[in-house]
Formats: structure tokens, C-alpha cells, sequence
């Protein structure tokens, strides 16, 4: 199951889209999903689906790679389709007992459908073409204006880079400490949902401790090399933006023009 | 009472890419009351080898046999199995999670469905086996060092009264005074209760004063199985699979490629003194 | 005054209860004293609680003494000011390698150091190239750490050190998790340093091979400073070493033995090919014309 979600993992090749400046590529992303949400013609759709296959072909990423990260939404996807099918109101086309298809509904439901898939999909290129440190460095410097305000950017990025790395660690501790219960008769599975709880604890306590003790361990070793917060702080790799991140800012402009263009010509 | 396993075969990720085989046709048996060294480097497939014994992995290809039943058949109770043949894991003392040290050895034996009372007899027991005093019972397990805290750990699991004690490097990061201790209570846990013991480690001098019989494993496969003299004379191939034999067998086949008549199965220091004195006891008088 | 030295320091543990009262006094250092000269190998042995790891975090300002002083290239480490200086000077190593680790990727987690320090970025590639190299992880430079083993793990740490360019690295058990594999690749590396790169090491250990090749051994016991000579001064004392609860390695074990039981055999013996040069001429001498050399 965990392995299906292929949003916030990294794909290895080379291509334009990997070289980009990870803050070009999250105002991308961005931009798409706006244009998702204004979209609601044919026309539009159109011209969302040439931008993402533009962006899937650059990526070098294969196409049944990115369709995998579907599997995780397929459930909401149904939900959210069904209800815009039978839902609406509108001109009936088939009438199944007490459900109603009307031509509004197929129409809301497939753009939905599509505005769910496009969403997975567009995400999911960024994170396919970015690191995870990238990922956290584009944030850092793009919402760096929100250090005027308080708001704490750096720190923020430095846990959420430290939690990617040790989210492998704790998920193989979960496994081994799953085992080590298991082999003191431990009982995962069977039960009502008020056992299962409580058979979570022997897993959980553990689990706490050791991400604990682990989070002391790391502030110690930051501390002995030096780390004090992000002040005073020069980065190996600096974000700097090239030709070809200005040359993504124009298309996006572009893009955003036409989808709005043929919204307000209709 | 034995463990046999017949043809043990485990693939990991089976119909990827990544298809690899942590273990290939392995076969052995363990009567009961023997004292087993398992040895192998890191990745050799002796971590997936002892999850099969008690159930916890199931094999790819092959079967364990528990007492002559294979373990995965029908109606087979996995549970009881695992109080049969007790696992202790690597850095067990990292899956300790009750408020007092007796409370979480008592864990293992309620999880059995034995009443109260029984299940702190049974505590009580495997505190009073692995030597931990009467007066840290009641304590926090955080609080105890980190020799104590793996003691706990091991009466835990022998609580559930296995008949089979498998532990997994059970000295890691202990200081040699907390290795001795550990091994000298494994050694008496085999000795005073016939227990069947199959002990992973990494040191081949703890292993040529523990075990009766040593299996080697390299690859996913089962390098060499038998007593650890006739184990360590494979030297060579030893150090080829990123192993080695004890320092002093290498001394003793120094000597006698040099021409000593010195007997070389020797893997202690008590053996190899008294083996060089005997030689010399002629010599020494004049 | 060398690189490093401890003068009468104490180091209380204390624990309060919830009202902030003194519950408990653990003394970890009793009294040390000890003085390190510059671009020495010295191993600190000890059980645990003896206060070795309690004494290396002082070295790098993690603890401060309770009571007298310890300079780092004659800092002294209680003065605030001068921490983040001693800081880089004694870089340190830990003992979980998982634990210490904080990029996502090999290179990057060795530059965390130097910008930690404010190097300008060409010189942060610099200096993580050069530490790569030093530790032979240059091949493994774009992995993931999680991908590693604990030996190359700790050998990444040890990168991350030397990317601050220490004087000198103080190690706490570095090879406590590894296989055997592991803790020779890790006091290879460490040894390399010593000798090519002029690092002072300080390599605190409770495995007694680890010891053999360092110039000077620290014995520690309950806090205080028991033991301190070359490896052979104190590997010829077995029985002092054994009532520390402390192993020798099984050829000082044999020699020691042998020459107890009336062989002549030279104290301290440390390897096997020692052993082996004082064990022949015995030999030759009980079957003369049977040894052939």
C-alpha cells in the first residue's frame, strides 16, 4: 500500500525538468493547479492536457511510473465522480430506478475526474524531478518573505528534511519492533477495533522511545558540528535560476493567459 | 524436540527486478539441547534464517519442521509455536514499553492466555534466570543500565518457558564485562535446563567456548555445519567469506606449517597454553 | 600544553525531582587529569560508567566541568564565547551511525558542517571532495546514507568532521554497532588520518584490538584515570587490566599466560608475528633441526 504513493518520490534520470530550479518547478505546479480549478470547457481542458504531456514527455519519467501514484486516490476518484454523475441537476439522459444521469453530470464528472487525475499527476512530476533537499531549499527561499513575519522558514525546512530522512529508519524500527512482539505472542491482527488499539501500545511505546531518543542523539550531533539555526548559514548548493527557468516563466504566463483567455471569450 | 529445515529458500521482492535471494536450499537439523552458533557477515541471510524458525517470515520454497510438523501447515498455531521456540531480537531492549520491568516480562506469558497469577510466576522465574535483582523489579526498564535493560529484555522472552532460545547478537555494544555476564547466564540456561540454544554472533572466540556446533552461513547459503574445531580448520575460506577464526588457531597453524608437533584444532587460549606447555614440558626443566 | 588538557575535572550527573531539589549526585569524573599532545593517536578504554564518554563530550564543549577546567588548543571550553571555535577544532563522532547523520545524500550531509560555519559555497565543494577522498566514500558520494553500512556510515561521519578541518576527532565508540567488518574499515580510516593528515585522535573504545596501533592508552575506571601508558606498557599488565573487567586480545592472553607458566616470552605482547619470533627460538631449542624458518 505504502509503496503505491508515488508523490514524494524521487525518479533519477536527467532531463530538463530535473535541472530546473526547484522554485521554478513548485510555481509550476501551482499555477497548474490554479488553472485546474478555472477550467471548465472543453477548450480549456484541452490546453491543460498539451501543458501536463509537455511536462511528462520533458520529465523522462515513464508515463505508467506517474499512473501508479493513481492507485492511492482511486477510492476518493470514484466518490467524487459518482457524486457529480448522479447528483446533479439537469437534462436526464438515463433514468436506473431511483438514480439520474443527467448531460450537466456526465460533464461535471468527467471534468472533476479529470481535474483529480491532472492534480495527482502534476504533483506528482514535481516530486518525481526533485529531490526531497531540493524540495525543502525551493520552499526555504521561496516563502523566505515570510521570515518578516515570524514565521520560522528555516527551521521548518530543516525538520521536514530531517524527517524524510529518518522516515526509512523508523518505518524498518516499526517492522523490527512489530517482530519483536510478535515473537512474545503478540496479536496484531484479530480482534475488535478496542483490542487492536490496545494491542497497539507495545508497538507504539516502543516506537516513541526510539524516536526519541533518536531526535536527542541528532541534536547532539548538529549541535557538535556547529549547527545554530539557519543564521549566518552559506549553502552548498544555492538556488540560482538559469535560462531555462526564465524561459518556464514566460510558458507559464503564456499558459495562464490562454486558459484564462478562453474562459472569459466563452 | 527438533528444528529442521528442509530446502529453506527466501526471495525477497519475488517477480521484480529487485528479485534477490536472501536465502538458497538450506538444510539442517537441530537436535534438542544443543548449543548452536550461527555465523555469518552482515547480509549473509542469518537474520531472515532465524525469523523462519519461529514463523515470523514465511518461506519462498522449503518447510520448518517444529518437533517433526511443518509449522505453516493447517491448524497449526503460529502463537504457540513462538512460546516453544523464543526469539530474542538484536537490541532487544529497544521493544521494552511497560511502566515497570515486571509488568513487561509478564507481557509474553498473558499474551499465551495464562492467568495472573501463573504469568507472574513465570516472571518471576526468567527475572530470577537472567540474575537481575529483586529490587529493580518494580522500577521503570529506562531507568536500569543497558546491560540490565537487556536482560530484562531476554526474560521476556523467557517467560513464554521456550523450549528453544534463539538470540541475535545478544552482546552488541555491551562492554565485555556486560558480554560475559549475558553469555555466562545463555550458557547456564543450556546447562541447568537442556535448552536448546542457537546463538548469532560475530565473535568467533565467544563462539569456540559456547557452542557445540557452528553453522556458517555465506550468500544465502549454508557454508559449513559442524563442531567449530572442525569448522575453524576452514580458515581460509572463512577469512574468503569475510569471516575468521580465532587468533590462537592461526598461531597454532603457524606452528606446526613451521614444524611444531602441535596439535592445530585448538580455538582457545586455555587449550592453546596447555597444548605449547605439554610440547615444551620436556624442554623447560633443563 | 598540549592540544587537549583536563586539569582536577569533575563532572556530577545531576538528577532533580519535580520540584527542582537535588535527588541524586552521580559523579562520572573523579578528579582527572590528563594532557594530550598535538597529533597523538590516544585510546581511552573503560567499562561502561567508567566516565569515558562523559569526558569526551567535554572535549567538545557538549558538557562543561562541574569543577576545573578543560582547554581545547587552549580554549577553555567553559568560556561561552569560544564554543562554536572549539567546536570546529574538535570535531566528534558518534556511536550510532544512524543517528548522526542529517543530509539525505552522502556529499550533502558532509557539507553540513562547513555551511553550518558560513564557507562560502566553492569552498564547501572543496572541502567535501577532499574529506570524501580522505575516507574513500568518493564513489558513494550521490547515496543515500540509508543505503549504506553502518561501517560506511560512520566513515561518512567521519567526513563530516573532517570537512570542518578539526585539529583533532574525538570518536565515542564508533565501532560499538558494527560488525567486525565494519570496526576494521572504520579504525583504518581513522589511523589514515592520524598518520597522513596530522589529526589528533582520540578514539574512546571497549574493544581491545582498536587499541593496539595508538600511541598511548588511557584506562579509565569510576571516573578516574587508572592506567596510562603505550599499548605494550599496558597490555603486559593483564591480570590490573582483567580486574577493570577489561578483555586483552587473545595473543597478549596466550603470551601472557605462557610466560606466567615459565616461558620465555617479553611482556606486552601485541601480534600475532611477535608472538610468533618469541614462541620459535623456544621451539628451536626443544626440537633442534625440526623447525623450518
Amino acid at each position: 500500500m505504502i509503496r503505491d504513493i508515488t508523490l514524494g518520490q524521487y525518479y533519477p534520470v536527467d532531463s530538463v525538468l530535473h535541472r530546473m530550479d526547484p522554485r521554478t518547478k513548485l510555481f509550476g505546479t501551482m499555477v497548474f493547479i490554479i488553472s485546474l480549478f478555472l477550467a471548465d470547457s472543453i477548450g480549456a481542458y484541452v490546453i491543460a492536457t498539451a501543458f501536463l504531456a509537455a511536462a511528462i514527455k520533458m520529465s523522462r519519467v515513464p508515463f505508467s511510473f506517474m499512473v501508479r501514484g493513481l492507485k492511492a486516490i482511486v477510492f476518493l476518484l470514484l466518490i467524487s465522480v459518482s457524486f457529480n454523475l448522479f447528483l446533479t441537476d439537469g437534462q436526464v439522459l438515463i433514468k436506473l430506478g431511483f438514480l439520474r444521469i443527467t448531460r450537466e453530470g456526465l460533464r461535471m464528472s468527467c471534468f472533476m475526474g479529470l481535474r483529480l487525475i491532472y492534480l495527482v499527476i502534476g504533483s506528482s512530476i514535481m516530486t518525481l524531478t526533485t529531490t526531497p533537499n531540493q524540495l525543502t531549499d525551493g520552499l526555504e527561499k521561496s516563502l523566505g518573505f515570510l521570515k518578516k513575519v515570524k514565521v520560522p522558514v528555516h527551521e521548518i525546512s530543516m525538520m521536514m528534511s530531517i524527517a524524510l530522512r529518518f522516515i526509512p529508519i523508523l518505518v524498518e524500527e516499526t517492522d523490527k519492533i512489530m517482530k519483536a512482539q510478535m515473537a512474545r505472542g503478540a496479536d496484531f491482527e484479530s480482534g475488535n477495533l478496542i483490542q487492536k488499539a490496545k494491542s497497539m501500545i507495545p508497538l507504539l511505546v516502543p516506537l516513541f522511545i526510539s524516536a526519541f531518543r533518536r531526535a536527542t542523539d541528532l541534536a547532539m550531533a548538529m549541535e557538535a558540528r556547529c549547527y545554530r539555526g539557519g543564521e549566518g548559514r552559506t549553502k552548498m548548493k544555492p538556488l540560482r535560476y538559469n535560462r531555462r527557468d526564465y524561459m518556464a516563466y514566460i510558458i507559464y504566463g503564456i499558459y495562464l493567459a490562454a486558459i484564462i483567455g478562453v474562459k472569459t471569450v466563452r | 524436540m527438533s528444528i529442521k529445515a528442509e530446502n529453506l529458500t527466501y526471495i525477497y521482492g519475488r517477480g521484480t527486478a529487485m528479485e534477490q535471494y536472501a536465502l538458497k536450499h538450506v538444510d539442517f537439523e537441530i537436535p534438542d539441547g544443543q548449543f548452536v552458533g550461527l555465523i555469518g557477515h552482515t547480509g549473509s541471510g542469518k537474520s531472515t534464517l532465524i525469523q523462519h524458525l519461529n514463523g515470523l517470515i514465511k518461506p519462498s520454497e522449503g518447510t520448518v519442521y517444529y518437533d517433526g510438523t511443518d509449522i505453516h501447515s493447517e491448524g497449526y498455531s503460529l502463537k504457540e509455536l513462538r512460546s516453544k521456540v523464543g526469539l530474542v531480537f538484536q537490541y532487544p531492549e529497544h521493544q521494552l514499553f511497560e511502566v515497570d520491568v515486571f509488568s513487561d516480562v509478564c507481557y509474553g506469558p498473558k499474551n499465551l492466555g495464562l492467568g495472573r497469577e501463573e504469568a507472574k510466576q513465570r516472571a518471576r522465574e526468567a527475572l530470577k534466570l537472567v540474575g537481575l535483582e529483586e529490587r529493580y523489579w518494580e522500577q521503570s526498564p529506562f531507568e536500569l543500565s543497558g546491560g540490565q535493560k537487556r536482560r530484562v529484555a531476554i526474560a521476556g522472552v523467557l517467560a513464554m518457558d521456550p523450549r528453544v532460545l534463539i538470540l541475535d547478537e545478544p552482546t552488541a555494544g555491551l562492554d565485555p564485562k556486560g558480554r560475559d555476564e549475558i553469555l555466562e547466564e545463555i550458557r547456564q540456561l543450556h546447562r541447568q535446563r537442556n535448552m536448546t540454544i542457537i546463538l548469532v554472533s560475530h565473535s568467533m572466540e565467544d563462539m569456540a567456548r559456547y557452542a557445540d556446533r557452528l553453522i556458517v552461513m555465506n550468500r544465502g547459503e549454508k557454508a559449513f555445519d559442524g563442531p567449530p574445531k572442525e569448522v575453524f580448520e576452514h580458515y581460509r575460506e572463512l577469512e574468503a567469506m569475510g569471516l575468521a577464526a580465532p587468533q590462537v588457531t592461526y598461531i597454532m597453524h603457524e606452528l606446526k606449517d613451521l614444524g611444531v608437533p602441535v596439535d592445530d584444532e585448538i580455538t582457545t587460549v586455555e587449550e592453546a597454553r596447555d597444548a605449547i606447555l605439554k610440547l615444551l614440558g620436556g624442554g623447560k626443566d633443563d | 600544553m598540549g592540544i587537549i588538557k583536563a586539569s582536577r575535572l569533575i563532572y556530577d550527573y545531576i538528577r532533580r525531582d519535580e520540584e527542582e531539589n537535588i535527588e541524586e549526585v552521580d559523579r562520572a569524573i573523579d578528579n582527572l587529569d590528563v594532557d594530550i599532545a598535538k597529533g597523538s593517536f590516544v585510546a581511552v578504554l573503560g567499562h561502561n560508567g567508567s566516565g569515558k564518554s562523559t569526558f569526551a563530550k567535554h572535549i567538545n564543549g557538549i558538557l562543561t566541568p562541574t569543577e576545573g577546567t578543560v582547554w581545547v588548543s587552549g580554549m577553555d571550553t567553559s568560556d561561552e564565547t569560544a564554543v562554536w571555535e572549539i567546536r570546529r577544532k574538535a570535531g566528534m563522532v558518534f556511536q550510532n551511525p544512524d543517528n548522526q547523520i542529517i543530509g539525505n545524500v552522502v556529499e550533502e550531509d558532509v557539507g553540513f558542517g562547513p555551511e553550518n560555519i558560513g564557507v562560502p559555497t566553492e569552498d564547501i565543494w572543496r572541502r567535501v571532495d577532499e574529506s570524501l577522498e580522505a575516507v574513500g566514500m568518493t564513489a558513494y558520494r550521490y547515496k543515500s546514507p540509508n543505503k549504506l553500512s553502518g561501517g560506511q556510515k560512520q566513515r561518512v561521519a567521519i567526513a563530516g568532521v573532517m570537512a570542518m578541518r578539526p585539529e583533532c576527532i574525538v570518536l565515542d565508540e564508533p565501532t560499538a554497532m558494527l560488525d567486525p567488518n565494519g570496526r576494521k574499515e572504520v579504525i583504518r580510516t581513522v589511523r589514515e588520518l592520524n598518520q597522513k593528515e596530522g589529526i589528533t585522535v582520540i578514539l574512546i573504545t571497549h574493544y581491545m584490538e582498536e587499541v593496539i596501533h595508538a600511541d598511548r592508552v588511557i584506562v579509565m575506571d569510576d571516573g578516574k584515570l587508572v592506567m596510562d601508558g603505550t599499548p605494550r606498557e599496558i597490555f603486559s599488565r593483564v591480570d590490573e587490566l582483567k580486574g577493570y573487567r577489561l578483555d586483552v586480545p587473545q595473543v597478549t592472553e596466550l603470551a601472557y599466560e605462557l610466560k606466567k607458566a615459565g616461558v620465555k616470552i617479553p611482556d606486552g605482547i601485541l601480534s600475532q608475528e611477535e608472538l610468533m619470533d618469541c614462541l620459535l627460538p623456544v621451539f628451536e631449542e626443544r626440537f633442534p633441526g625440526q623447525i623450518r624458518r
